[in-house]
């Protein structure tokens, strides 16, 4: 970690047009689960910059590596091996050090180790589909898994997920928080995707796709994608301006 | 021309879906022996934890009353004195045996989620105003694109409540009892309505 002083500013109001509205009925599970009224604005107190600090002592050796945490002894995930890599930043550009990151996903056939999952494609039985790590202190962060297969769901009739890894990410404060998912360049499932088009924006959607990295491959062994994951910034704190007592 | 603002955009939000919990409550989810316990998965309280002991229990409904069986839910909270265990609270030291964060999936067959933890103290609001006890909530599942914000407040903190700066700013007091924990005893009862007539109050943090 840097031996800086914590920052104790508010966020930078976040930017409900980018992300996706709550209530998205191409989407239909989102149909009875988006609240109808108006959000409350509260700009942030104690409660909502500050935030949980995790230790690196809560992860295991392998927790980055999905090829071999559910494996069996000197067995491996079977598929694509990729490694998937980037930093963890701030709308500012500021490297966000000791981020929690977590991550999941189906595997190469696109088949999730859950009980409520009822895809014909097999179980992989090395693969349990998660992991995590902690960011540097530049905010980067690096795992190993497989590319995680595309899978049909019932939403539409005919309607498949793009292959996607899930992103859970803890930031400096709890109003940080975010969860999202990683897309993989150059698939033409992004598009025809009803989870991806909740997103309005274009360039929001692109900044999910996580770009081929042909420069960090590791030789003979695996390919890198790049995905930069951004949090909310936080403002300066030239002036204060507040009412006292009141 | 002017100098161009160099600013990322957030990262757009993506619905947790429904294996959430593989990722962040692998050993709730069956898969066990990769970590050795679920994160935030246990007690907030150990025995020398300052506070009053209380145990947060709630459903998460949907728009027609059924409860999620999906849903994910994260608290975060000060300790006994108001303190944030974070870098980000300057003003004093939190309890050390208090992490004041967990989470806990919705139990598989009802939906019901339980926190076991404190009573967390006052906390200042932005003008030294103190606000009421409360315990910051965050909320996700399949369907529900954008993590929810909310808070439980106290039904045995009236006075604090009456002037919390947060719930007196609120226009349509209507809504006001949606953001208060039902305390009986040692359990506050907490239910979350995603939409319909109870809806709970959302915040834009």
């Amino acid at each position: 970690m840097k031996n800086t002083p914590p920052e104790t500013t508010p966020f930078f109001a976040r930017d409900r047009a980018w992300h996706p509205p709550a209530f998205t009925p191409g989407y239909k599970t989102s149909v009875l689960r988006s609240p109808q009224r108006a959000l409350i604005s509260l700009e942030g107190t104690k409660s909502e910059i500050t935030g949980p600090v995790f230790g690196h002592n809560i992860l295991g050796e392998f927790d980055n590596d999905l090829i071999v945490n559910y494996a069996k002894p000197g067995e491996m995930a079977l598929g694509e091996r990729i490694l998937v890599y980037g930093r963890v930043l701030d709308e500012r550009g500021v490297g966000i050090a000791g981020a929690l990151v977590e991550f999941w996903q189906a595997n190469a056939g696109g088949r999730y180790r859950h009980k409520k999952e009822t895809y014909l494609a097999p179980l992989d039985p090395n693969f349990g589909g998660f992991g995590r790590t902690i960011t540097d202190e530049n905010g980067g962060y690096v795992f190993k898994t497989i590319k995680p297969g595309p899978y049909p769901w019932p939403n539409g009739v005919n309607d498949w997920r793009p292959a996607h890894i899930h992103f859970s990410v803890f930031g400096h404060g709890f109003a940080q928080r975010l969860i999202t998912q990683m897309y993989f360049e150059g698939d033409p499932m992004i598009w025809i995707c009803p989870i991806v088009k909740t997103i309005p924006d274009e360039n929001a959607i692109k900044g999910l796709i996580a770009a081929l990295d042909m420069q960090n491959t590791v030789p003979h062994d695996m390919r890198a994608y790049k995905f930069d994951i951004i949090l909310r910034g936080r403002r300066s704190t030239f002036f204060e301006s507040r009412k006292e007592g009141n | 021309m002017v100098q161009p603002l160099t600013y990322f955009k957030e990262s757009a939000s993506q619905t947790a879906g429904p294996y959430v919990h593989i990722g962040c409550t692998p050993n709730f989810s069956g898969i066990t022996g990769v970590y050795a316990e679920d994160l935030g998965s246990g007690s907030l309280v150990n025995d020398n934890t300052r506070g009053e002991r209380i145990t947060i229990r709630g459903f998460v409904y949907d728009g027609v009353g059924t409860p999620l069986k999906d849903a994910l839910v994260e608290i975060w909270q000060a300790d006994a004195d108001g303190f944030y265990n974070s870098p980000s609270e300057t003003r004093g030291k939190a309890d050390p045996n208090f992490f004041g964060w967990a989470r806990q999936p919705g139990d598989m067959a009802t939906g019901e989620f339980a926190f076991e933890t404190i009573k967390p103290g006052k906390v200042p609001f932005r003008d030294g105003r103190l606000m009421a006890p409360h315990v910051n909530f965050w909320i996700v599942a399949r369907g529900i694109n954008l993590g929810l914000n909310t808070r439980m407040y106290f039904s045995d903190e009236e006075e604090a409540n009456a002037v919390d700066p947060i719930l007196s700013r609120i226009e349509h007091r209507v809504r006001v009892p949606t953001l208060i924990g039902r305390r009986e005893g040692n359990t506050v009862t907490f239910n979350i309505y995603l939409q319909g007539d109870n809806e709970t109050i959302f915040f834009d943090i």
